[in-house]
C-alpha cells in the first residue's frame, strides 16, 4: 500500500528530520582509516585495539550519558562484568569461543545493568552518580573477595581463547587478529548504537535528558526507557570488557575500577558527548596525548590532560566535536531567514 | 445524571502541617471553559499536580468519566486524554519546535518504543506534528531550536505539545504568564481556537484571560473551593471581591 499523499513531508523541517539518520559523506573515512591503520603500522597493533575497544567503551556510555542524560560514573562495574564473564568461563575450560564468549558478556551485563539499574534509575542527579560509583564498588570488592573465582587481586592470565571462526589465532605479542575482530565488533555495535539514537525511542532518551518533567507530562513511561537503555548500554560496555579479556588473554580488578570509568568519562567529555563519534575523537585524543605526553613528561604527564580537559569543560562543553560544530556553522553561509 | 468528564471528591493533600488542597469538590465537564482562581498559594497548582497524578493525594478520589482514577499513574492518565501545559516553559530546548511537538505525537500513538526505524521516516508523527504546528502558526518556525523562538511562541509550543496527546481533559496553567503584552494576543488567540470538545481548565491571575474566556470559574482560597458560578456570578459575589477580586483591585 502506498502512503496517503500527505502535505508536510516537504517542509524543510520535516526534511530536515527525515534527513537526520542519512550516512554523511565522511562517515566511513574513520573505518578506512583504522583499516589503513592496520596496513600502515603493524607495530602499534596493540595499541590500536586498545584504542577501538576503549571507543566502544565510550559508545556505551555515551547511549546513557550523552542521549539519556544519566550521569554514571560506574560504567565500569558492565566492563568489568564482561571481561570476568569471558575471563571465568575461559580459565575454568567452560567456554572459550570469542564470539559467543562476546554474546554471554552481553547478557551478563546486560543483566547487571538491568537489575542495578531498577534500584538506581529512581534516583536522580548526585545520588544517582554516588550510587553508580557504590554499585562498581561493591562489584570490585565482591571480586577480589571471591579468589576462588575470579583470582582476586592478581586476576586471571593466561586465558586460552579459541581462535575466530576455527581459523585466526589470537596471539597476544602480534594482535593483528584481535585488531580486525575489535574493529569488526566495534562497527557492528556501533550500527546498532547508531541505529537506536536516531529511532524514536532515541529520539524520546534525548526528550528525557532535555526535560524529564515534560517526558512524564506527555505519558511517556520515563523510569522504563532509563532503565531499557541502561541495560543496553550496559551489554555494550559488556562486550567491550568481554573483548579487552580475549584481546589481552587476562582479566583483573583494574577492568572493574574508578581508574577506567573515571577515564571513560574523560573521554566522552573531551570528544563530545551525544554525538556518537565524540567517544572515536575522544578516545584518540585521550589515547594519543597520554601516550606522547608520558613520554615527554614521565612523571607529570596527567597535568597536561587534567589541564587540557579544564579548558574543554570550562571553554567547550560540548568537547572536541563541539568546537569544530561551531567552526563548521561559522564557515558556512548564514541560513536565509524565512 | 451522566458523569463528569473529571471530577474530584474530597481531594485532601497535606504538606506536613499545610493542607494545600482541603476536601475539593470539583467537576469538568465535556467541552467546558473553566477558570479557576484564587490568590498565591491557594493551591491551583497542587490542584492540577493532582489531577495529572505528580503527587497522590492524602485523602479523597478522582474520576474521570466515572471511573475511579485516583491510583492511575501519571503516564496513564496522559493516555486516558489528561494533558496540562506548565506555568514556566518545560520544553525541549535543544531541539528543534517540530521535535518538540513529535515528541507528544510519537507517545500518542505509540511510535516512541520503536528502536529500529528512523524517527524522521514515522511520516505519520511528522505529518500530524506539523499540521498542529500549522494550526497554531508555527509552522514556518518548526526547523528552529526552542531557544531562537521568542518567549510568546516559546508558550505555544507549550499549548502544541499538549494538544499533541490529543486530550480529553487540558489544564493550563497561567498560559499567557511571561509573555510580553505585546504578543499575548497570539497565547489568547490560540486558547479561543482550541478545538471544541475539548474539555478545557484554565488557571491564572489574569482577570482579563479569566473573563474573556471561562464560560465557569471556581475560586481556591486557602487549599478550599471558595465559590464557582459564572463569571457574573462570581463577578458580582462580595466575598468573592473581598477574599480576591479586591486584592487584585489593589494590588
Amino acid at each position: 500500500m502506498t502512503p496517503p499523499v500527505v502535505g508536510w513531508t516537504d517542509h524543510p523541517a520535516a526534511v530536515a528530520l527525515a534527513a537526520r539518520h542519512r550516512l554523511r559523506a565522511w562517515e566511513p573515512i574513520p573505518w578506512v582509516l583504522a583499516l589503513a591503520f592496520y596496513f600502515a603500522f603493524p607495530k602499534y597493533l596493540g595499541f590500536g585495539t586498545e584504542l577501538l575497544i576503549t571507543i566502544l567503551f565510550a559508545l556505551s556510555l555515551d547511549l546513557v550519558l550523552g542521549y539519556a542524560g544519566i550521569v554514571t560514573l560506574g560504567q565500569a562495574a558492565f566492563f568489568g562484568a564482561g571481561a570476568y564473564t569471558v575471563g571465568i568461563l575461559a580459565k575454568r575450560g567452560i567456554w572459550n569461543e570469542p564470539i559467543t564468549g562476546l554474546i554471554l558478556a552481553a547478557a551478563v551485563a546486560a543483566a547487571v545493568g538491568l537489575g542495578s539499574g531498577l534500584v538506581l534509575l529512581r534516583t536522580g542527579g548526585l545520588t544517582l552518580l554516588m550510587l553508580t560509583l557504590c554499585t562498581m564498588a561493591l562489584l570490585e570488592e565482591a571480586a577480589n573477595l571471591a579468589h576462588d573465582y575470579t583470582g582476586g587481586f592478581d586476576g586471571l592470565d593466561s586465558l586460552a581463547i579459541a581462535p575466530v571462526f576455527g581459523v585466526f589465532e589470537f596471539n597476544p605479542l602480534y594482535p593483528k587478529t584481535q585488531y580486525l575482530y575489535v574493529l569488526a565488533v566495534l562497527l557492528v555495535c556501533f550500527a546498532f548504537v547508531r541505529t537506536l539514537v536516531y529511532s524514536p525511542f532515541g529520539q524520546s532518551l534525548r526528550g528525557i535528558r532535555e526535560n524529564t518533567l515534560r517526558m512524564h507530562a506527555v505519558g511517556a513511561p520515563v523510569r522504563r526507557r532509563l532503565v531499557l537503555s541502561y541495560t543496553l548500554s550496559a551489554a555494550i560496555a559488556g562486550v567491550a570488557g568481554g573483548i579487552w579479556a580475549q584481546a589481552n588473554a587476562y582479566v583483573n580488578l583494574g577492568t572493574l575500577g574508578l581508574d577506567r570509568a573515571a577515564t571513560v568519562l574523560i573521554i566522552l567529555v573531551l570528544g563530545g558527548h551525544g554525538r556518537l563519534y565524540g567517544a572515536f575523537v575522544g578516545a584518540i585524543a585521550y589515547m594519543v596525548l597520554s601516550h606522547f605526553l608520558s613520554k615527554i613528561y614521565p612523571t607529570a604527564w596527567q597535568l597536561g590532560l587534567g589541564l587540557l580537559l579544564v579548558v574543554i569543560a570550562l571553554f567547550a562543553s560540548n568537547g572536541i566535536l563541539g568546537i569544530a560544530e561551531a567552526a563548521a556553522r561559522r564557515l558556512r553561509p548564514p541560513r536565509a531567514a524565512s | 445524571m451522566t458523569a463528569s468528564l473529571l471530577e474530584t471528591r474530597g481531594l485532601c493533600r497535606n504538606f506536613g502541617a499545610l493542607a494545600a488542597a482541603r476536601g475539593i469538590d470539583f467537576r469538568l465537564e465535556a467541552g467546558a471553559r473553566h477558570a479557576l482562581i484564587g490568590p498565591n498559594g491557594a493551591g491551583k497548582t497542587t490542584f492540577v499536580n493532582l489531577i495529572t497524578g505528580v503527587i497522590p493525594p492524602t485523602s479523597g478520589a478522582i474520576l474521570m468519566k466515572g471511573h475511579d482514577i485516583t491510583r492511575v499513574d501519571q503516564a496513564q492518565r496522559v493516555k486516558l486524554g489528561i494533558a496540562r501545559t506548565f506555568q514556566i516553559n518545560r520544553l525541549f530546548r535543544r531541539l528543534s519546535v517540530l521535535e518538540n511537538v513529535y515528541m507528544a505525537v510519537a507517545e500518542r500513538v505509540g511510535a516512541a518504543p520503536s528502536m529500529v526505524r528512523p524517527a524522521g521516516l514515522r511520516r505519520d508523527v511528522v505529518e500530524e506534528a506539523m499540521q498542529l504546528l500549522a494550526t497554531l502558526k508555527l509552522a514556518a518556525d518548526a526547523g528552529r531550536p526552542i531557544s531562537e523562538l521568542p518567549y510568546g511562541r516559546q508558550r505555544l509550543v507549550e499549548l502544541a505539545i499538549a494538544l499533541g496527546l490529543k486530550p480529553a481533559v487540558l489544564l493550563l496553567d497561567e498560559p499567557a504568564a511571561g509573555v510580553p503584552s505585546a504578543e499575548s494576543h497570539i497565547i489568547l488567540d490560540a486558547i479561543d481556537g482550541l478545538p471544541r470538545d475539548i474539555g478545557v481548565l484554565i488557571i491564572d491571575h489574569d482577570m482579563d484571560l479569566v473573563f474573556r474566556f471561562a464560560e465557569r470559574i471556581t475560586v481556591m482560597v486557602s487549599g478550599a473551593v471558595f465559590a464557582t458560578g459564572t463569571p457574573r456570578e462570581i463577578g458580582a459575589d462580595a466575598s468573592v471581591r473581598a477574599v480576591y477580586l479586591g486584592q487584585a483591585a489593589r494590588g
